[in-house]
């Protein structure tokens, strides 16, 4: 039978260490909301929506109750709006009024994101891919909730160069469009290779083609929760190092598991996946920085940062695995900059730079995340920086991402400011070398040979 | 049967017990365990009780309960004991 000890171990976590439970994301596939008529087509969207998601939010707070967990965020992701669109939008102007029913619908329900403003380019882009990539400005500004993602490689079909040279403008052009609130669109727009199908953290997730009508994914968090289990072994070898890591990461991912099947079966939902993530957020001690830290570096990006990194990601998702039946998303650990006042510190004392973030991305899930550059970096060196992540996801056959914010009117020691769980950010460094003739080449970069595996 | 924790976890005072035991029995919930200790000073007390009996919905007890902790001065704490056996248990 349960003791005091581990009851009182569990409510620790939860009250001193930050654990919660990140989101809980509701995936509605909207393939059957296709048809010719704009008119119709967004009705369909958001009855589908709001039908499927109607009693979303009661769940989760239920469940928080029952359990007495947090659960931050109760989101939802859709099927990429340009394979919904596709028949129906005539122009990038058709695209952003289904961006804006998705946000109608997001607010009906009481969900604080909604994800799937998406394009899949990874080798080509269709007339309604493009359009629809070309609307992301104007349908995230005119929009509160909706969040847009675009895949522009894989392993299997390499790089679609000419999205990456449009993202480099498209990017941009959310900047310039947002640049009273510091850029902040940027926030909701990430760009991918290997994106996955089932991811329930924004701003990615979206829906994918391959998943059944509606599933629940569920992603958990707790770096607080590692760095106090950390710190009860300061000075010990790797091996304990790493066993405490696990377990901890079992502990963790266990809840997420358990809050999954909870809202699966009161939702009458099926359960897709548990997203494995360290997620921090701004919040003392909710950061991965200071795990790192912890294992032993002054800051994240001293020498030592990529191999302490690749040593958590990896006992991570052994802890995490064995906690879960269904493991997906992107499970790893996050390191954005603004979102986790660890690396907001170690930018600041200029120990991280964009290239050292860059080394880590290979050792870890997603990217260079929530990064603020200088508004003045030229559109074809964002491409550049793009097209450099996405060749690790390719090579490295994983998921990379890339979601910065070119801060518009800001340079090198300035910062922007997003506010709560985004944070804010120093704006970083950029390599002023040009990489113009490169990305403006067109064309693709084809699969590398060990993708050739039939 | 589906049991839950209570936890009370403050600064020690007269009637604590007295005072959740008279409110669970108010609502028809039975206690199956009690184990408490006092630690410099503060009072750490489980509970394991089974709910299957009362009207009230689950929500409704843990809101309940935190109040009684805010009067008290404690820290009342109600939850379904699947979160601790996953959490600890393989």
């Amino acid at each position: 039978m349960i003791n005091l000890f581990e009851v009182a171990e569990t409510n620790e976590m939860i009250a001193k260490e930050n654990l919660d439970v990140r989101t809980i994301t509701l995936g509605i596939s909207l393939l059957d909301c296709i048809d010719g008529d704009l008119k119709k087509i967004n009705e369909r969207v958001y009855e589908k929506i709001t039908g499927t998601a109607r009693d979303l939010v009661k769940t989760g707070e239920a469940i928080e109750k029952e359990f007495g967990i947090p659960i931050v965020n109760k989101r939802i992701s859709v099927t990429p709006m340009a394979l919904v669109g596709g028949a129906a939008c005539q122009s990038c102007e058709d695209f952003v009024t289904l961006a804006k029913t998705m946000d109608r619908a997001a607010q009906e329900v009481g969900v604080n994101l909604i994800g799937g403003y998406s394009a899949l380019v990874s080798k080509g882009m269709t007339s309604a891919d493009e359009m629809l990539i070309r609307s992301i400005p104007q349908a995230l500004h005119a929009t509160e909730r909706v969040c847009s993602s675009v895949n522009l490689g894989s392993t299997k079909t390499g790089i679609n160069m000419d999205a990456v040279r449009l993202m480099g403008d498209i990017i941009k052009e959310t900047a310039l469009i947002s640049r009273e609130q510091d850029s902040a669109d940027c926030m909701k727009l990430v760009v991918f290779c290997n994106a996955p199908d089932d991811n329930p953290f924004m701003a990615g997730a979206f829906h994918g083609v391959t998943e059944a009508d509606a599933v629940i994914n569920v992603g958990v968090s707790g770096p607080g929760v590692v760095k106090t289990a950390l710190q009860r072994v300061r000075g010990e070898n790797f091996e304990v190092l790493c066993e405490t890591i696990k377990k901890t990461a079992f502990k963790v991912t266990r809840v997420g598991q358990l809050v999954a099947q909870e809202a699966s079966r009161m939702l009458n939902i099926p359960f897709g996946i548990v997203d494995l993530s360290l997620a921090p957020t701004p919040a003392i001690g909710d950061s991965v920085a200071d795990i790192l830290c912890e294992i032993g570096l002054e800051y994240a990006g001293a020498p030592g940062t990529t191999a302490a990194l690749a040593l958590l990601n990896d006992q991570v998702k052994k802890g995490g695995v064995m906690a879960s039946s269904y493991v997906g998303g992107l499970s790893g650990a996050f390191i954005p900059v603004s979102e986790d006042q660890g690396m907001i510190d170690a930018v600041t004392a200029g120990a991280l730079t964009i290239e050292k973030l860059e080394a880590m991305t290979c050792v870890c899930s997603v990217g260079l995340d929530m990064l603020a550059v200088p508004g003045d970096t030229p559109n074809t060196t964002i491409a550049g920086i793009i097209a450099d992540e996405m060749a690790i996801g390719m090579v490295n056959q994983k998921t990379t991402a890339v979601r910065i914010i070119p801060a518009i009117g800001k340079g090198v020691g300035d910062k922007v400011e997003f506010g709560g769980l985004f944070g804010y950010a120093p704006v970083m460094p950029v390599n002023g070398f040009s990489c113009e003739a490169f990305v403006n080449r067109g064309g693709r970069i084809p699969a590398p040979i060990h993708s050739f595996k039939n | 049967m589906k049991k839950t924790i209570i936890t009370v976890v403050g600064k020690d005072t007269v009637g604590i017990i007295a005072r959740v035991c008279t409110y669970l029995a108010d609502n028809r919930i039975n206690i199956l365990d009690i184990s408490q200790t006092i630690v410099q000073g503060f009072f750490n007390m489980m509970m394991i009780v089974d709910t299957n009996l009362t009207e009230k919905d689950f929500g409704v007890i843990v809101d309940e309960l935190n109040a009684l902790g805010e009067e008290i001065g404690v820290v009342i704490k109600c939850q379904k004991e699947e979160i601790f056996d996953q959490m600890h248990r393989i």
